[in-house]
């Protein structure tokens, strides 16, 4: 069967491959040869070396972000994750209104991050003007709470979903083995619920920890860096030393910094990935 | 003992519907507002319902349909959203089954690839992404599909090989033996059994292209084409200069074909988030 189906790749993997060739391998190869280069347009490329890598690091504005992201990432995942695994277990007792609360909390997801960030301004602004304090664009610390609560509103769905699946796979007579040798609700949780959701657990890490650090549309709409670059995130920061910045130089430090970013994403999911995987049980 | 979890339950519902209402109440405040007429609109009442004074109809939803180049980023978001997930679905399950049965070291570095770039950063490829797809002109809202389809395959090619792994090969061999090419085995033996992993990426990179905003901006001609959240996002940089009302109509009627469609197919549209999920 192998033998017959392999001359059909023309067929099956071709066009997928060439799309993903133009669409990634060749933008991906480009862009690591041009993170060593001084360059304003592809075709104009002088090869400098690791300049670009030592000016990012003495980039002030690029530590700053660093540091917003890390900051951003750790109380974010931490949040999402509590919240969306204490809803998704409320939401597994079987009590009424369940599918309704499941698909109000889901709603958010669909609607994309621009949108969602211009909404959040509106209302953020409208509480701090009430409350009379500054507006987003000059008030770091609401801009910060404000990704932070814009990221929960929209993420927790999407992470509660998993868990729930992840849930209901628990076989039941696990559970009421628990309860008969007597465990308290709170021991058939942290003894045998949680062990057997490790899997939702590393995939909702994984996902929650990659996505707020690669954060870039809700950054923009929701306070687009301000005030004075206080509350932009590593994405926007790359965005911004390539298309807000003028000069010759910039282009191939924002290439460089967005190979770093690329190293430090990878980095973060196969530590991640590796670090729970090794608490799965296995069913 | 059980009148207590009873209570518990009773508690937990009042809590869960508090919760509900602070999910909702971000688009019932744009809607309220998108109903108000434009002076009533500004920073400091945008809680407030529009009274008999304020209320303005639906004259904002006229407006935002007649003018600001609405309908046109609706039709060019439409255009590339379905052009891109049908390609999509069509050649990654294609490619993904040839790489799940025909084992070698090509097409394992080929799943590799895929998997690999799933992780990578937009922010890393835009500026070569975007000067690759100009001289290539792709950068119109019918040739993007080919740059998505590029950008999306590691999703896709990963959760319909996770699936294909576990169908019997059985079936596909008596295809074969009966007469079928590999193309005919495809579509009318492993398609029917693929439905629904077919509609789960299907919901899941919908989601994706519907919303993106990065991707089109630097790839797409801005002259000529632009989608909704790029336009939504023009609207937010002229802050002042716009029309406040015609714009939260438009963030309405970018939002209400979502809500709609979220309504009527809520079922599919969570089992794909979850199986998306399982294949991990």
């Amino acid at each position: 069967m192998v033998k017959t189906t392999r001359k059909w790749w023309p067929l099956f993997v071709l066009p997928t491959l060439l799309a993903f060739t133009i669409g990634f391998i060749i933008p991906f190869a480009e862009g690591l040869y041009l993170s060593l280069c001084k360059f304003t347009t592809i075709n104009k490329a002088t090869f400098i070396g690791f300049d670009n890598y030592v000016k990012a690091f003495s980039d002030a504005q690029f530590l700053n972000s660093l540091k917003f992201s890390v900051s951003f990432t750790v109380v974010s995942t931490l949040l999402i994750n509590l919240l969306s695994f204490v809803i998704a277990l409320a939401l597994t007792r079987g009590i009424r209104g369940t599918n309704l609360f499941r698909g109000v909390y889901f709603l958010p997801n669909l609607i994309g991050g621009i949108v969602l960030g211009y909404i959040w301004n509106i209302l953020i602004n409208c509480v701090l003007s009430l409350t009379g304090q500054p507006l987003l664009a000059l008030n770091a610390d609401a801009g910060y709470w404000g990704i932070i609560i814009l990221m929960c509103w929209q993420q927790i769905g999407y992470m509660m979903i998993i868990y729930i699946a992840g849930l209901q796979s628990i076989p039941n007579e696990l559970i009421e083995a628990a309860q008969i040798d007597g465990a308290t609700s709170l021991q058939t949780l942290f003894k045998v619920k949680i062990p057997n959701v490790m899997p939702s657990i590393t995939i909702c890490l994984f996902l929650t920890l990659t996505n707020s650090f690669k954060l870039f549309d809700q950054n923009l709409a929701l306070t687009g860096g301000d005030p004075n670059h206080a509350t932009e995130m590593l994405a926007l920061n790359i965005y911004n030393t390539f298309y807000a910045r003028s000069g010759a130089q910039w282009k191939g430090i924002g290439q460089a910094k967005a190979v770093l970013f690329c190293i430090m994403v990878v980095a973060i999911s196969m530590i991640q990935l590796r670090a729970t995987r090794s608490k799965e049980v296995q069913q | 003992m059980k009148k207590k979890t009873r209570v518990f339950d009773r508690i937990l519902t009042v809590v869960l519907s508090l919760l509900c209402i602070a999910w909702i109440y971000p688009v019932f405040m744009i809607l309220m507002n998108s109903l108000k007429k434009e002076t009533a609109i500004t920073t400091s009442s945008a809680f407030e319902l529009p009274t008999a004074e304020t209320f303005n109809g639906l004259a904002n939803f006229v407006d935002a349909i007649g003018s600001k180049g609405f309908l046109s980023a609706f039709l060019t978001s439409l255009t590339i959203t379905v052009t891109s997930v049908v390609l999509i679905l069509v050649c990654c399950s294609m490619c993904a089954w040839y790489i799940t049965r025909v084992q070698n070291v090509f097409t394992k570095l080929c799943y590799f690839l895929f998997v690999f770039s799933m992780v990578v950063p937009f922010q890393m490829l835009m500026f070569t992404l975007a000067s690759t797809s100009d001289q290539l002109r792709l950068n119109t809202p019918w040739n993007i599909c080919i740059i998505y389809l590029g950008f999306g395959a590691g999703l896709a090619v990963f959760m319909f090989s996770g699936f294909m792994k576990s169908i019997p090969l059985e079936i596909e061999e008596a295809a074969l033996i009966d007469g079928c090419n590999p193309l005919q085995t495809f579509f009318l033996i492993v398609i029917p059994v693929l439905k629904p992993t077919l509609i789960s990426v299907g919901i899941l990179e919908t989601m994706w292209v519907w919303n993106d905003y990065l991707l089109p901006y630097l790839v797409l001609d801005r002259k000529k084409y632009s989608t909704i959240p790029i336009l939504i996002q023009y609207f937010k940089g002229s802050y002042g200069k716009v029309e406040m009302g015609p714009m939260m109509a438009c963030i309405m009627l970018t939002v209400l074909p979502i809500i709609i469609i979220y309504v009527f197919c809520q079922k599919y549209i969570i089992k794909g988030v979850a199986d998306g999920a399982v294949k991990g």
